[in-house]
């Protein structure tokens, strides 16, 4: 209680007026800004019946797009659970030289424009970058094929999982990792038995934050990417082509997969900070 | 039964936390680590139980070379400040948990586990909260879940860091009274790590006063308290009067007290201090001569059966905190402001002065 509201003055932004002028002005932006858009592409996926929006989803490229997109996501997913849990530990554990430059160099795909970041890329493996001759001579394809895909939606996605679980390791600490290693378990069995159950909500946190990005990324892929229809097409490659074509409800129909995608995502998300505490009160 | 450390040191970058310690810890004996924080203590017993490997020296636990054996090796029973439950598991399957990750040939049945834990549940008076998580038990509670967890593994040796550091002061005196008949019940060689020298002094067989990452002292609670090796451990064990004095040529001057020196090398000229508990300050209205300080009353604490009295010598200008009967306190008929003499009863002198 603050000495203020304790002697019943009532402070500037607490005047009904300031506070409902508030609260329309948010939810009026709210509304115009995500979900009337949210909703138009349900709308819009659906204007011409469902036989077009089915037909939309099982044509043959946008089957391909799907599936890559899964595959890519699907890698990321894999490397960056692996290296998110292994620089969290490093991390939260041990104290080494560059430990800070590790923590800071973790945020750099936020803080490079995805499309930077699909450069980044031509430059190492196309053609006339570093690795492209050798690579060309070894007839290994990164750019404009799937592993190029993978590697640029690995390198978008690569903050999530390590971010989550670094400040909540460290807070944390080792004391029960320790209880179990006194009380005779080998590393793993700590592992398993102790560390991991003990992150698992965090841990699930950055992987829906994770796949959501990896299934939404476009800049980064869009470079590396080629546009090869039903073979270097992620979902949201295809939903561009699509649109450039003027076929308005197939692109509708693609992108109300993706939006559903975020749906889901922001549910789970919810229901595991309800449950945890995760960015709220420590439960 | 028993741990013996050798020349143990242990450095974390530039700082040594541990400064070339030995000793010794027999069987069924319970030791108390005390000092103040940073003394190096933890870390002490860190290395003991394996979570901490020291940089020379060695350790041997029941007459066997352990220094280099991991945690899971050298089978000690453990028990944290913060008690480190494992929080998403029930109380049994916390206690169970020691038994459970045992080798296959090693490891009970399944009925002989659940006998067991029950068995270490009524030890520690908490059979009823056998299906309870962590966070449903109170501070005490869980302390004696995870020292029932540590036991489960029959250790031959127990470990304690600051096992009562966090509960409140109710509860720490009655589970350190605890601990010390469960400890003459099961009888293991037993180091808790404490800064609480009146949990050290009342708990222990012998007490080890640890500072700056060296030992100071180790001896029985009345040893150290009645002989204390140097002025910090005099220090650290209670309060204390400090009276800034000179030595010189045979005599002792200390403030505007004169005495002989028992000081076997007459030392010319130099500065000296004198120490005395507040219990060891003798007060009284009229001067005794050489041996006394005049002082002024400057504040009573009256609550509880003795009285505290802060003084301050009137020439020095010196605090002296002293403690008298209060039917003493009564006869004098002391009021704040009063003009008394003081005299130590007991002045101690340390050869190898020390500031504080």
């Amino acid at each position: 209680m603050s000495a203020a509201t304790s002697k019943g003055k009532v402070r500037a932004g607490d005047a009904p007026l300031v506070k409902w002028t508030l609260i329309i002005v948010a939810l009026a932006f709210m509304l115009v800004a995500l979900v009337l858009p949210l909703a138009s592409v349900f709308v819009e996926a659906f204007a011409k019946g469902w036989q077009v929006y089915l037909a939309s989803i099982r044509d043959p490229d946008a089957l391909s797009a799907i599936r890559l997109t899964l595959l890519a996501s699907g890698i990321a997913l894999t490397m960056n659970l692996l290296f998110g849990l292994a620089a969290a530990w490093a991390i939260s554990r041990f104290s080494f030289r560059g430990k800070n430059l590790l923590i800071s160099l973790i945020d750099l795909p936020l803080a490079v424009s995805p499309v930077v970041a699909g450069l980044i890329f031509v430059l190492l493996f196309g053609l006339h970058g570093w690795f492209g001759p050798w690579l060309d001579d070894h007839s290994v394809r990164i750019l404009f094929a799937v592993p190029g895909i993978v590697l640029a939606t690995i390198f978008v996605t690569f903050p999530f999982v390590a971010r989550e679980l670094i400040p909540f390791m460290q807070a944390q600490g080792t004391e029960e990792e320790e209880a179990a290693l006194v009380l005779g378990a080998s590393p793993w069995r700590m592992f398993f038995s102790i560390t991991l159950p003990n992150i698992r909500w965090s841990l699930l946190y950055g992987v829906i934050l994770c796949s959501a990005r990896a299934m939404g990324e476009f800049g980064a892929v869009s470079v590396v990417s080629g546009h090869i229809r039903g073979e270097t097409n992620t979902l949201p490659l295809h939903v561009e082509i699509l649109y450039n074509e003027y076929n308005f409800a197939a692109a509708f129909a693609v992108a109300s997969l993706l939006s559903l995608v975020a749906v889901v995502t922001l549910a789970v998300k919810k229901i595991i900070e309800d449950k945890t505490g995760i960015r709220g009160e420590k439960a | 039964m028993s741990i013996e450390v050798r020349n143990i040191t242990k450095r974390f970058g530039a700082f040594t936390a541990v400064d070339d310690v030995s000793l010794q810890v027999g069987g069924g004996e319970l030791l108390a680590l005390l000092g103040p924080s940073g003394s190096g203590k933890t870390t002490l017993l860190r290395m003991i139980a394996g979570l901490e490997f020291p940089d020379s020296g060695s350790i041997l636990l029941n007459q066997e070379d352990a220094t280099k054996h991991d945690a899971a090796r050298r089978r000690v029973g453990f028990v944290f400040q913060h008690y480190a439950l494992f929080r998403h598991m029930t109380i049994f399957e916390n206690v169970a948990f020691g038994l459970r990750v045992r080798p296959r040939n090693l490891r009970l049945s399944k009925n002989d586990i659940r006998d067991k834990v029950m068995q270490l549940l009524a030890l520690v008076q908490l059979e009823k909260h056998e299906k309870h998580f962590p966070n449903q038990l109170s501070g005490g509670q869980r302390q004696r879940i995870a020292l029932a967890r540590a036991l489960a593994v029959e250790p031959t040796l127990l470990l304690l860091d600051e096992p009562f550091g966090a509960l409140d002061a109710k509860v720490r005196k009655e589970l350190r009274r605890w601990l010390r008949r469960l400890h003459d019940e099961i009888h293991i060689a037993s180091v808790f790590v404490t800064h609480d020298q009146e949990e050290a002094l009342e708990v222990a067989d012998r007490v080890a006063v640890m500072n700056q990452g060296k030992l100071e002292q180790i001896g029985t609670p009345q040893e150290v308290y009645d002989n204390p090796a140097n002025a910090f451990v005099y220090n650290f064990l209670g309060n204390v009067n400090l009276f800034h004095g000179r030595v010189d040529r045979g005599r002792v001057r200390i403030s505007t007290m004169d005495s002989e020196s028992q000081e076997a090398s007459p030392a010319l000229d130099r500065s000296t201090l004198g120490y005395a508990r507040p219990y060891e300050i003798n007060i009284s209205r009229e001067s005794g001569g050489a041996a006394t300080v005049h002082a002024r009353l400057v504040h009573i604490y009256g609550v509880g059966p003795k009285v505290k009295l802060e003084l301050q010598d009137i020439e020095t200008e010196a605090m002296i905190e002293a403690e008298i009967e209060r039917t003493q306190f009564v006869e004098l008929e002391l009021k704040q402001g009063d003009e008394v003499y003081v005299s130590p009863s007991n002045l101690r002198r340390f050869v190898e002065d020390y500031s504080i």
